[in-house]
């Protein structure tokens, strides 16, 4: 849990006596254990690539780019992390970017289409959380459908053709490099994990999302609304895949109906590796914005260190594979 | 009985999950500052009817009246708004949330920007152990995960959580259930605390000595059906006993006397 700026023994009065030094401990490698594996994770392959790629990894244009294509898939990873804690789990999103990317473009006005493509995001959002909860279909299973379905449907809708895209306002706002340098997606995502932060950590809202994960039965017999809280998540996941399918195609500088079609593997990996229990009930925000940098450093570096691009899947599985691994590693050690 | 308005009044209350009937035309009434025990074997019905005071379930029939009033529509926190707290049978926890996450679990403060007031909820449970739970181990704090407390500590936070909102009916759920001797005594102090303060109170237990040992009256269940009503004042725990056994084999209070032997 991130919401922990407060030691906890500041808060205790003389009545009690202070915590033992290894109760502390304990305390702090469960709140922080994972977002410390997290943040070890991201040194580890930084240093990795560092010394097997110095030319790319001590040069400054290597960050300009990987600030780039870390929203793609960070700026959904973000709500992603919200479904996965409230224990659901969504597939779809990559399909759900090419719905947004389609309205964006098909609508011809950047400012309309931008309205009007995560109003499109936030209703496939909602009909997943819907068809999740109010029909009760598990969202393993109701989002590998939708995602199929949505996918076709752009590529029926475009004739599976691809289009530009506009230049001017709008799109400045959302890809332009600030400086030259940074590009303004980057500071879109952190704004985004701000809110994403303040909303999980300090809001009812974001209360009930960590208790609707950690037991659903609970919460409900205690008067939350777990059904709204559910569907919103979902939600929340459309409204931020149509503006990372909006990024992801402006960078691209040209619309594909297959934009989003690689994003599912990262995307997840980016919220386990974060430390986002696949059990539901824990994660931070905090974790997956530093997996996000982590995830998208492994393709570039992997160009990078010579090897061949086949290993880019090797990796994401691993790092899958890892950081649920050490989820429980964690959770065992801090219980004892 | 006299005609005073009671504090909770269920009348013929029918309930059916598919074709399963828990309850049927069940009337059941607590008053001011009672302390009342359900008493009854496994699927008698107890957990559905208080469920159904909860708000958390609907019944299919029957009328609900608090102070007076007709509630058509209960739900959870509808039922909370007007007092009545809950501890389950199955604690309704949280295991790897914070204390305070649970405690005030639905119930979260906030700011008056509308943000979770987090210092204020840490405090005020804070309070809340040294006065009410007395954790004296100096390993629990305010962010201990409900997960590493023993099954006393967990039921601790469930009873201090349903009196910490000043509820005017406490509804205790097997309180007792898997705990050791000496947490089963301090539940039943809570519900004589309960009692003291005035307030009201369903108490359900499997165990007929704790239940005769702090009601003031008891309510056979049996089957779906309440079969029979005694004063605690009036009854000796033998013949309580000796009457749930009756009920037990029969299905009937009626005749019940001529099983006593004292």
């Amino acid at each position: 849990m991130t919401d922990v700026e407060q030691a906890p023994g500041e808060v205790l009065p003389p009545v009690r006596p202070q915590m033992s030094r290894r109760g502390r401990e304990r305390i702090f490698f469960r709140h922080y254990g994972l977002q410390a594996g997290t943040v070890v994770m991201a040194l580890i392959i930084w240093v990795i690539l560092a010394v097997g790629a110095p030319e790319t990894w001590l040069h400054k244009d290597m960050y300009s780019a990987l600030m780039s294509t870390v929203p793609q898939t960070g700026i959904i990873a973000l709500a992603l992390t919200l479904v996965v804690i409230a224990r659901e789990i969504d597939l779809s999103f990559g399909s759900v970017m090419a719905v947004g990317s389609w309205v964006f473009i098909a609508t011809g006005r950047p400012a309309l289409g931008l309205i009007a493509a995560l109003a499109a995001g936030l209703a496939v959002g909602l009909l997943n959380g819907v068809i999740v909860v109010r029909l009760g279909v598990p969202s393993l299973v109701a989002t590998i459908g939708t995602m199929f379905f949505w996918a076709g449907i752009v590529l029926v809708g475009t004739n599976a053709a691809g289009s530009g895209t506009p230049v001017g306002f709008v799109p400045t706002l959302l890809i332009g490099r600030i400086g030259g340098y940074v590009p303004a997606e980057v500071v879109w995502m952190i704004g985004l994990a701000a809110v994403f932060w303040l909303v999980l950590n300090r809001t009812r809202f974001g209360a009930h999302v960590y208790l609707v994960g950690d037991n659903e039965q609970s919460a409900r017999m205690m008067g939350v609304r777990t059904d709204r809280v559910r569907i919103a998540v979902f939600a929340l996941v459309g409204l931020m895949a149509a503006l990372a399918g909006i990024v992801a195609t402006l960078e691209a500088n040209f619309f594909w109906p297959t934009v989003g079609g690689g994003a599912l593997l990262p995307t997840i990996a980016t919220v386990f590796l974060g430390g986002t229990s696949i059990f539901g009930g824990r994660g931070t925000i905090f974790g997956t914005v530093v997996a996000a940098f982590t995830i998208s450093a492994i393709e570039p570096g992997i160009v990078s260190l010579n090897l061949t691009g086949y290993y880019t899947q090797v990796i994401y599985g691993a790092v899958i594979v890892l950081a649920l691994v050490m989820q429980s590693f964690v959770m065992r050690r801090s219980q004892r | 009985m006299v005609t005073v308005t009671n504090l909770l009044e269920l009348e013929e209350i029918s309930k059916s999950f598919g074709e399963v009937s828990a309850l049927e035309g069940v009337s059941l009434a607590v008053g001011d500052n009672e302390i009342v025990g359900l008493l009854g074997d496994n699927g008698a019905g107890k957990s559905t009817l208080i469920k159904i005071i909860t708000g958390f379930h609907a019944p299919n029939s029957g009328t609900i009246t608090w102070k007076g009033q007709r509630l058509t529509h209960l739900t959870v926190q509808h039922a909370r708004d007007l007092g009545i707290e809950t501890v389950y049978q199955e604690r309704a926890l949280a295991d790897q949330q914070s204390l305070w996450r649970n405690i005030f679990m639905g119930r979260e403060r906030t700011t008056r920007l509308g943000l979770l007031d987090v210092g204020e909820m840490r405090t005020e449970t804070e309070k809340l152990m040294v006065e009410f739970l007395r954790f004296t181990s100096q390993a629990v704090t305010p962010e201990t995960e409900v997960a590493t407390m023993s099954g006393g500590e967990r039921q601790g936070v469930a009873i201090a959580r349903a009196l910490h909102f000043e509820a005017e009916l406490i509804i205790l759920d097997e309180p007792t259930m898997g705990l050791s001797v000496t947490e089963t005594r301090k539940t039943l102090d809570f519900v004589r605390e309960i009692k003291a303060a005035g307030k009201s109170c369903i108490f359900i237990d499997h165990n007929i000595f704790n239940v005769h040992e702090v009601v003031d009256r008891v309510v056979l269940v049996d089957r779906g059906h309440v079969v029979g009503e005694f004063k605690t004042a009036e009854i000796t725990l033998l013949d309580l006993i000796a009457r749930m056994q009756h009920v037990a084999e029969t299905g009937s209070i009626e005749n019940a006397e001529k099983g006593v032997t004292t």
